[in-house]
Parts: C-alpha cells; structure tokens; sequence
C-alpha cells in the first residue's frame, strides 16, 4: 500500500467526496490559500471551481451559518476554521443552532455538516492563535465531536463525518501533518464513537487524544525497556465517547492516565477520569493522572511553550508515579 | 392575502384571549404578531411553496402566511406531540419543511446567515429557488447581519433580506439602537437594492418582494425590504406595554388607525359578504385550540431521543 502523510489524507477525503457527492463543498477562511490550512485543500478548486470551493472573507459567524443554512437545504458543506480560536465567533452558529436544529424540531430536519477546525499551536504564536477548544464543543448536546490522530484515521474519520447526517466538529492538529503511514486509496470510513488500542500493553493504560496519542506511543516505547507495559487507547471520537473500549482496557490494567492537549479544567481528561470512576472504580488500584495544559493562556515565548505543551516525557513521568504507588 | 392576514390575526388574538384568561393553559412565551401581518403575507405570496423562509422568536405570521399547517402550529403552542416541532419547540421554534420553513430562531439575527446559506445551497444546485430572512430590526445591530449582507451581494445570492422595522427591540426604542434608523440605506451601502415602504400595505409589500424575487431567480443576487410596521402587543405576551411605560398610547392609537387588515379591507369589493368567511376562520382556529389542547405532551420517553439523527 502507498504511504501518504495526515495533510495529505485530509486532501485526498475531500477530493473524493466532493467528486462523489454534489452536495459536498468547503466553505471558509483561506480555503485557497497557500498557508492558512496546510496542504489539505490543494488543488481542490481547480478540479470543482470556485463554487464548490469557497475562500470566503473573515465573517466567521457568517459562513458558519451559511453552512448550516446550506445543510438544512440539503447539502453536505465542511466548513473550515484554520485557527480554531477563530470558532469563538461563529460559536452562535454552531452551539445555538447546528447543535440544537434536530432536537429543537422534533427530528424533523437535521444538519448534516462538518465544521473542520484547525489546532495549530507552536511557533510563538500565542493565546489566540493556538487554542485547543474541544472541551467546549463536547459539552454541547448535538455535536459530535473527532480528533483524528493518525493519517488512516484523518481520512477515514472526515469521511465519516461528511457521510453523518448531524453536525461533526472535525479537529485536526497541524503537528501531526506530516506524520506518514498506509492509507488506503479507496473511499472507506473510522466510525465515529469507536476509539482504537494502539498498542496493547497489562500495566497501565493511556487514554489520549489526537496528538497526544503519537506522544503516549513514545512514552509506552520507552517504557517498555523499563519493563513497564503500557496500552494505549487512541479515542479517536469525544462525542460519542467508546466507553466500552476505555472501560475494558483499564479493568484490565487498574491503572489509568488520561493525557489531551487541552486545559485541564472540565475538558476530556476531566470527563473521562470521572466516567471510569463513577462506573468502574472498584477496578482502579491507584488514583487516575491527568496530562493536559494548565489552565493558561498559550505563552508566545519558546521556552515557555515548551513547557506549555505537555510531551511523552510527563506522560512517562504520570505513568511512574502512578506505578510507584 | 387578505384570508391569511385575517387567519393570522385571529390565531394570535386566540393566544392573547388566552394569556389573559384565568386559565392561562399557555406556557411557552409567545410573541405575537398582531399589527405585522402585511409584511408576511406580501412576501410569502410572492414565493413558491419549494421557496425557503427562515424566521424569528415571532414567526406564528411567517408559518401561517407561507401556508403551514394550523392544528401543528396550534399543538407546538401546546407543546404538543404532535406540534410542528414535536413538542420541543415552542411558539418559538417553528417548522415546516414541507413548505419551506426550514425553521425559525430565537436568537436574534440568526435567521440571517441561515438564509444566505440556504441560497447558496440554491446556487450551488442551480434549482433556481430564493430563500428569505425574516428578521426585526433589533437583529440589524447584530454582526452576523452585517456579515450575511456582505457575503450574499458578494456572492450574488438568491437570498432577501426582509426587516420588519416595527420601531422596538424587545423594550429599547430604535433610536435608542441605531445610530442610523433608516436601515435600508444600511442595506444599499453593500450594492444591493433596498426598498423602504409601508410594511402595513399587503399590496405594496407583495409588489416589492415579487420584483426581489423574480431578480433573485434570475441570478441577479440579493434584495433588502424594509418594512415600516408596528407591533401592537407588547414584545411578549399578551399586554401592550404600555402599563410598563415603553411606549405611549398614542403611538399605539396612531399605529392601530394604519391597521394592515383595514388597508386591504379598503381595496376590496363587495366585502359585505364577509361575515360568514370570517366565522369559518374562527371556527377552524377553535377547532385547532380544541385538538391540541386535547392531544398528549411528548412521551417522558422522548427527553433524551432526537438530540441526533440515528
């Protein structure tokens, strides 16, 4: 099988379900731009046009309700964010009506839409333009919510949520870009609401999201050298969460460290920490650690950053202490 | 026209009779439309049933006037299971697919966008539909609004911009909101044509939105109507508030002698006959009262179903 990178998977999603379906179109900032969202457009508006692929002008709230308006007329847009902090200001749109439309309407239409928003954190580029905001997107009732960590995954999982008939807030993470593996050429889909086991480990087990997971893969590698085995749990999709997969890995091992790359107050290693022990806690042997931001604004300084941003080095050291006990 | 404006009226001051009654078997907080009829009526009679129409927290007029179905919007007021919206929305969350309402909000100035959308979608299908915006002219001071003007002239979309300026947002007089209280010259600064007219003369809002749509379905892009209007009851409920000291009662008496129904009535010939028209409506919206206040809520069942689509 040939080998393509995350950025690339993304492309190659859109290009097949643009070609595939009609009702497919990107909409949003720097669409056709050459920096703003990677590669992952990339010759997308010369094969369908520039009405199928619209670059639209900084008016966040309002192309992200023109994709919801488009949905509920039945087409199936991906509206695109480059900066997910720049959500913030189509979070009407998003929260108050995507989320809502089904529910609110007694299932009488629903909002098939993809809302693709992009982490791009690093670089000295500070709190605005490197917010990791999934908690806030999961905690709304009618959102799904993915984070691809692999490229397989990056496109089998925006397939997927093209293909869903309610809204997917789609969240990929530029430092995985060039991250390479097989990927099938053909159109196929990750479910959405099923994490995956990376690695199988007895010891402990990680449960991490999108980039994280690539670090807790390091951290388990070098671990094993120690003699410590680890399982690590790519969650692959927040919302829904596979609790069934979360709850059989960590029955198994008694031990758990939740690592997201994302502030740590009521985000996903707060729910997923509160969701086994409400439910399996008899099974736990030592208390559950969490790896994620403090609760800080993104620093622009690099030595500050590196500090910011949690690695596979204090997933090692989460992982230890919890050993120890 | 005129049979729709009278249905409408009816319907809300149904509703009001209630809100003011002992029993008071309303709940859901219902803004009524009475004194904006016109403006719903002219442009939906200008618009296909596959036309779509978005609307607001006061959308009985909007529902009513593109032709859906009366028991339904009856049994939404109840929250109703077999109401529009299942019983989940409320008087304020309207729906109809069937003939083109794709929903109304209750977030001021939302509708916008969601019209701009739905004439995208038009334009990327090329099915040669419109779609319209209702929305008060309290939602011209949100962002979106300025955002969906720019994007669908931009754009060249199918899409009109229908605000009824009935002088309030919520308690706030506009010249309290606007800097600039002629919002169609808002709406000509992004190269569109706007129109500012009476928004209580049914004939003269249907002679405008039919020159929208016919441009927007020739591709020719956007249209803004402003429609001069007045709400007689207060933002919400049943009372005119002017016991709150909102507003006087000579503004109001002022507004009442420009009734829309009355505007139309004078047009009309051979309106003796009436009497019996009118009792028919009555009856059928007794009739829709009747049913929902008699069909059951939503099954308990139901609270956590429908947050998706399976």
């Amino acid at each position: 099988m040939r080998q393509i990178t995350y950025g690339q998977a993304i492309n190659e999603a859109l290009e097949q379900m643009m070609e595939n379906d009609s009702r497919v179109f990107l909409i949003g900032l720097g669409v056709n731009s050459p920096w703003y969202v990677g590669a992952t457009t990339q010759g997308l508006v010369e094969k369908f046009g520039k009405k199928r692929v619209i670059d639209t002008p900084v008016s966040e709230n309002g192309f992200t309700g023109a994709g919801v308006g488009a949905a509920l007329a039945g087409m199936r847009p991906v509206v695109i964010h480059p900066r997910m902090d720049f959500m913030y200001l189509a979070l009407d749109q998003i929260a108050n009506q995507a989320a809502n439309w089904h529910y609110m309407f007694g299932g009488k239409i629903c909002v098939p839409m993809v809302i693709r928003g992009i982490i791009n954190r690093g670089g000295e580029q500070a709190a605005q333009h490197s917010q990791a905001l999934q908690a806030i997107f999961t905690h709304i009732p009618g959102l799904k919510v993915v984070m691809p960590a692999t490229p397989y995954d990056a496109k089998g999982l925006l397939i997927s949520a093209i293909e869903d008939d309610n809204p997917v807030v789609y969240i990929d993470d530029r430092w995985l870009y060039d991250l390479k593996e097989d990927v099938p050429e053909k159109i196929y889909r990750t479910p959405i609401g099923k994490a995956a086991i990376r690695k199988t480990g007895k010891d402990i087990t990680v449960v991490a999201t999108s980039y994280m997971v690539q670090e807790a893969l390091k951290a388990a590698n070098d671990l094993a050298k120690e003699n410590i085995s680890v399982e690590v749990l790519d969650l692959r999709s927040l919302k829904p969460i596979d609790t069934e997969t979360i709850f059989l890995s960590v029955k198994k091992t008694g031990r758990l460290v939740v690592a997201d790359a994302a502030w740590k107050s009521y985000g996903a290693t707060a729910e997923i920490s509160a969701l086994v022990s409400e439910n399996i806690f008899s099974y736990l042997k030592a208390p559950i650690a969490r790896v994620a931001l403090s609760d800080t604004p993104a620093p622009a300084a690099y030595n500050l950053e590196k500090v910011y941003y949690p690695n596979y080095q204090n997933i090692i050291t989460a992982i230890k202490n919890i050993i120890q006990q | 026209m005129y049979w729709t404006m009278i249905l409408i009226r009816r319907f809300e001051e149904k509703i009001a009779s209630i809100l003011r009654s002992p029993e008071k078997d309303i709940k859901t907080p219902c803004h009524l439309y009475i004194g904006q009829e016109a403006v719903a009526v002219g442009v939906c009679a200008a618009l296909k049933k596959t036309d779509y129409i978005f609307g607001t927290h006061r959308s009985h007029g909007c529902y009513l006037a593109k032709g859906g179905n009366l028991r339904q919007l009856a049994a939404e007021i109840y929250c109703r299971a077999n109401g529009c919206s299942g019983g989940n929305g409320g008087s304020m969350h309207l729906i109809a697919p069937e003939i083109g309402l794709l929903g109304t909000s209750a977030i001021v100035g939302a509708s916008i966008p969601l019209a701009v959308g739905a004439a995208l979608a038009c334009k990327i299908k090329r099915d040669h539909r419109v779609a319209v915006a209702f929305f008060g002219d309290g939602a011209t001071n949100e962002g979106g609004f300025y955002e969906s003007l720019n994007l669908a002239s931009l754009y060249k979309l199918s899409v009109i911009f229908v605000c009824e300026n009935n002088l309030y947002s919520t308690h706030l007089p506009i010249e309290k909101c606007l800097a600039n209280t002629n919002i169609s010259q808002i709406a000509k600064s992004f190269k569109m044509p706007a129109h500012r007219i009476d928004g209580n003369d049914a004939v003269k809002v249907y002679q405008t939105a039919r020159v929208a749509v016919s441009r927007a379905r020739r591709g020719q892009g956007p249209s803004f109507i402003e429609c001069l209007t007045y709400r007689w009851l207060g933002h919400v409920g049943p009372n005119d508030d002017i016991d709150k000291g909102l507003r006087s009662q000579a503004e109001l008496d002022s507004w009442r002698e420009k009734c829309p129904i009355n505007k139309l009535e004078k047009l009309l010939v051979g309106n003796k006959n009436f009497c019996s028209l009118h009792q028919q409506i009555d009856q059928t919206i007794e009739t829709a009262f009747k049913i929902a206040r008699q069909s059951p809520y939503p099954d308990i069942k139901e609270l956590t179903k429908k947050v998706f689509k399976e």
